[in-house]
């Protein structure tokens, strides 16, 4: 495996949080993504959880990235994933029960959360500890910023609240049920992704202008 | 591929065999730290419900029946006035826990709650629905209860969640299976 080109692990951290976000610009998470976004408190676990494990993962990738097979490495890289999966699904058992059985089988998923095991394949495995660090540090603030702009948008229209505050009254705001259940979440992340495209288009003219 | 041309399999999967050990080494110690702790969580979550799985309930006392823990459920007299028994069982996708509410004798089924499922999201795990686990309650116990796809269940039947009908048939057969036992060792213990 080639070591020492590409990105600086500045430029890893920079891009994934918004240039490579991967909510937006990279589309990988989806499915978390739309499933617990419904509250701000759900949506942090899920992100706070994501980053531990990638973290992890692309640490102990890029270790051992000398030792890698190039037919066996999503083998490992699958291996060290639900190792740390586990890890973090006993620990939110363990301390945050109640979160832990509101999130159910979607932090066991993680596993096969596609950001991982991307960073795993194209930063971790041909890039120092460092870069690796700092690719996982963007990545999970980049998963996290796209996180939180959905579930700020569901729970404030949904409950009328934000991380469990009162954001609007109920006696004048009729909360949105639609927007916590599922077609909101569709509705809420085809539209900032609509959004996040028209800007990210304007922006490209005028550089280019 | 020849084998022989990459200098055999242990040359190629140690590295797969030697991270599997330090992973199932460490999970293992997360385990040992970890899961006391997990076992309170659950164990205070089960003692939470017995009031909305027995009518008239206000705590539970652990007992052990069929060399299994049950919890015996009385009302604020220290009558008893039910029972819970904890079951667990294969699910679709993972091991699935359930609590099963009983009246003093076992005649009738009061209440099911599930404490723990990984099934499909979307699917199996409208199990956990308290819309689908109230329709055991009231359900006889004596004989057991069967899984329909009909919209208007009879008596003595569950109607399946739509598109997770091995989830459905699970949990009935884990209540069937605990609530046979367990009146098969009532009946037994009052004879005694």
């Amino acid at each position: 495996m080639a070591t020492g080109d590409g990105p600086t692990p500045l430029e890893r951290f920079i891009n994934g949080i918004l240039p490579e976000n991967p909510t937006y610009r990279q589309i990988l998470g989806i499915c978390p993504t739309l499933a617990v976004s419904n509250s701000m408190e759900s949506a942090m676990t899920m992100a706070a959880a994501v980053a531990f494990v990638l973290l992890g993962s692309n640490v102990v990738v890029s270790l051992i990235r000398g030792l890698l097979r190039p037919h066996l490495r999503i083998l490992v890289f699958t291996l060290t994933i639900a190792a740390f999966v586990t890890i973090a699904d006993r620990f939110l058992a363990a301390y945050m029960y109640e979160m832990s059985k509101k999130l159910g089988p979607y932090v066991p998923l993680i596993i096969v959360n596609c950001i991982i095991i991307a960073r795993c394949e194209v930063c971790a495995a041909k890039q120092s500890v460092l870069a690796a660090s700092a690719d996982a540090i963007g990545q999970s603030l980049g998963f996290a910023l796209g996180l939180a702009s959905i579930a700020t948008i569901r729970e404030v229209l949904g409950f009328g609240t934000w991380f469990g505050l009162p954001v609007f009254s109920h006696s004048w705001w009729p909360a949105w049920v639609v927007m916590i259940l599922p077609p909101g979440a569709f509705i809420t992340l085809g539209l900032l992704m609509g959004a996040a495209n028209w800007i990210g288009a304007a922006w490209a003219k005028r550089a280019s202008a | 591929m020849n084998v022989s041309d990459k200098g055999g399999y242990i040359k190629q999967a140690w590295l797969v065999l030697a991270l599997g050990g330090c992973f199932g080494a460490a999970l293992a110690g997360v385990h040992a730290g970890l899961g006391g702790r997990i076992q309170a969580n659950k164990l205070a979550d089960t003692l939470g419900q017995i009031p909305s799985l027995v009518p008239g309930a206000v705590e539970g006392k652990a007992e052990v029946r069929i060399g299994r823990p049950v919890y015996r459920a009385v009302d604020s007299a220290g009558r008893c006035v039910g029972w819970v028994l904890p079951a667990a069982g294969q699910g679709f996708a993972d091991r699935i826990q359930l609590l099963i509410g009983l009246d003093a004798q076992a005649r009738t089924i009061t209440g099911l709650y599930v404490l723990e499922q990984k099934e499909t999201p979307g699917l199996g795990n409208r199990v956990e629905e308290p819309a689908w686990r109230g329709q055991f309650a009231g359900k006889l116990a004596s004989r057991p209860l069967a899984v329909t796809k009909a919209d208007k269940p009879g008596e003595g039947e569950i109607h399946a969640v739509t598109g997770a009908t091995i989830s459905s048939q699970s949990v009935t057969d884990i209540v069937n299976d605990a609530v046979a036992k367990f009146r098969g060792e009532l009946s037994a213990s009052s004879e005694r």
